[in-house]
């Protein structure tokens, strides 16, 4: 407190006189400290707190009880269904977002903006406007509705839906991360790699893709988190069977309505060992490619 | 030899070259200078494939390469800010031409080694580029071009990224390399002492055109035009005329067709004496002296001197050149 004090004195004291540099170089420490002060609570208030009650609300019950709750066919049905679902968006939107951002940074195409507006469209558009918009595409009334019935296809209420519902919400991710690194790299890398006698897809491979990997890791980290972990538009378009369409978030939920508040944390501890894993992986396959 | 002929290049509405032509000697060490924005480095560029021309057509060794890609070119090109791949050690860096081009690995691993000797970068293979200094990068940048055997070796603005004192020592060794590996070599620059200590031919363009292509002295003494005169070397502008400073003679007393001035400064740089004039009309020059040249005329600012220019009288000194 008393640095602080001190500290406070200075600001309007303005530090003119030669005996100010040592309490100017104490209120800088104390304003260093009380900067990593405020930032740590307020990770600790946001952050570790929620989860930690999470976490320790899941095990309060014994980890038998956790094991029974994760265990139940819905539940595990809804774990597979979550990853299913991940591991088929978050692959494409990750390619789709590397072409996406290699065209609006190294392109001269015209639309440029319009391209980038639209990709935004996901962050602005709520994700239950998005589930009702395939619900008019692709539901029993929509626009394809009928034509996909006769082919004996449905997308709606299954699999197809969750996976294209997924998809546009995490569509800018990867552009996101990607664009900014490709535009600081520059492309003279790829020139240099071009007069060397590299053709495209070598230079994509050996020089654009390594310089680029940290952008396309965090693209893909925060794909997954937001596919596991999005509610609303999957709510939508899934129809929440039971042990068919239910993904872990719309497990939790369920759960969270029915009064069984032990299995919805357990489900929730799940979805947080998915995002755990990912990163994990994540982080392993970036050190291999540093060393290879 | 390297030919372009008839090259127009246009961004937008801007004509970076505008009908230039140029032939390159084989093994020769070429300079293109000029200011910035006059095309050089596009020229370049278009040399090396990095950009298509609008029309005209380069020639590399007797093979029209106009709508040869870069990669198939058999180009050396070493860029500015030095390109080196970031995620890959000295010895991939200098490696990718040949891991490109699938040589057997000892001797990719050989090439690499003897490269790195020549550049001066021997047990610098396992460092990464941000371990390096950029004169070391560059020097790096270098062995990697060459490690293809190129037939042509093309620097754009090589050292302009780097300071004045590792600059001159990048200069005399690229002379030096030149002299050993005698590649043909074009280096673009907007540094005229750059192009006059390397360059065995200088071209110098301006606004999209070749305004004169020539041996260094020989642009220096006999300058096409006053552009080329005023970007070879300082000029001072006497009546009509440019001069160069050190063309100017000052005499104690009048003479035929001597010009009145003032002395406004005298400046002391070492052996060489730079007095600022100011010449009957108004304009202000500046000569160039050597030290016991003026200490002989016992300069002083206000003092009245009397000038003549190369042209002006019977005794004219005869131009000599600084290269």
């Amino acid at each position: 407190m008393t640095d602080r004090g001190a500290g406070a004195g200075h600001v309007t004291g303005g530090g003119g006189s030669p005996q100010a540099a040592r309490p100017d170089r104490v209120r800088e420490r104390a304003g260093r400290v009380s900067l990593r002060l405020v930032a740590l609570a307020y990770l600790g208030a946001v952050l570790l707190v929620p989860v930690g009650v999470v976490l320790y609300k899941t095990f309060e019950p014994g980890p038998g009880a956790v094991w029974d709750s994760i265990t139940t066919p819905a539940a595990t049905h809804a774990f597979w269904l979550t990853v299913e679902v991940a591991a088929i968006a978050v692959p494409l939107n990750a390619i789709f977002g590397i072409i996406t951002a290699l065209v609006l940074v190294r392109s001269r195409i015209r639309g440029k903006r319009i391209l980038e507006a639209l990709i935004d469209l996901p962050f602005a558009v709520s994700p239950v406007v998005v589930g009702l918009a395939l619900v008019l595409l692709y539901g029993r009334n929509g626009w394809f509705g009928p034509a996909l019935s006769d082919a004996g296809i449905q997308i709606i209420f299954s699999l197809p839906g969750i996976v294209l519902a997924t998809i546009f919400v995490c569509l800018p991710f990867v552009v996101r991360e990607v664009a900014p690194v490709l535009r600081e790299v520059g492309d003279e890398q790829e020139q240099a790699a071009a007069t060397l006698g590299a053709g495209r897809w070598q230079t994509f491979w050996r020089i654009t893709l390594p310089s680029i990997r940290w952008g396309v890791i965090y693209g893909v980290v925060l794909s997954t988190a937001r596919a596991v972990g999005e509610y609303g538009a999957v709510s939508v378009v899934s129809g929440k069977i039971s042990g068919e369409t239910d993904t872990l978030t719309l497990l939790v939920e369920k759960r969270f309505n029915n009064f069984d508040l032990a299995g919805a944390y357990a489900a929730s501890a799940l979805l947080a060992l998915i995002a755990l894993v990912t990163l994990l992986v994540m982080s392993l396959l970036n050190r291999r490619g540093r060393t290879a | 030899m390297i030919a372009a002929t008839d090259v127009t290049k246009r961004f937008g509405d801007f004509v970076a070259l505008d009908h230039v032509s140029v032939d390159i000697a084989s093994g020769s060490l070429t300079a293109l200078l000029g200011p910035s924005g006059s095309g050089k480095s596009t020229l370049l560029r278009v040399i090396a494939g990095l950009e298509a021309p609008d029309a005209g057509a380069v020639v590399l060794e007797g093979v029209d390469v106009t709508a040869v890609p870069a990669q198939q070119r058999d180009i050396g090109f070493v860029f500015q800010h030095y390109a080196a791949f970031k995620h890959m050690t000295v010895r991939e860096n200098v490696a990718f031409g040949l891991k490109v081009r699938k040589r057997p690995k000892a001797e990719i691993r050989a090439k690499v080694d003897e490269l790195l000797g020549v550049v001066g970068l021997a047990g610098y293979q396992e460092r990464y580029p941000s371990q390096l200094s950029g004169g070391q990068r560059q020097r790096m940048a270098l062995a990697r071009a060459l490690a293809i055997e190129p037939k042509v070796l093309l620097l754009d603005e090589p050292f302009g990224a780097l300071d004045a004192k590792v600059r001159a020592e990048l200069r005399a060794w690229l002379r030096r390399l030149h002299e050993e590996v005698h590649v043909t070599t074009v280096l673009v620059t907007h540094d005229q002492e750059e192009a006059m200590e390397l360059a065995d031919s200088i071209v110098v363009l301006n606004d999209g055109r070749i305004e004169q292509v020539g041996a260094p002295r020989e642009l220096y003494d006999v300058p096409a035009n006053d552009f080329v005169m005023g970007f070879l070397g300082p000029v001072a502008r006497v009546g009509d005329g440019l001069v160069r400073p050190h063309d100017l003679v000052l005499r104690a007393d009048p003479d035929s067709g001597t010009i009145e001035a003032q002395v406004e400064r005298v400046i002391h740089l070492g052996f060489e004496v730079r007095v600022v004039l100011e010449l009957a009309g108004g304009d202000r020059v500046d000569a160039q002296l050597t030290r016991h040249e003026a200490e002989e005329l016992e300069l002083h600012p206000g003092d009245i001197v009397f000038v003549r220019t190369p042209g002006s009288g019977p005794r004219a000194r005869p131009t000599i050149s600084l290269a």
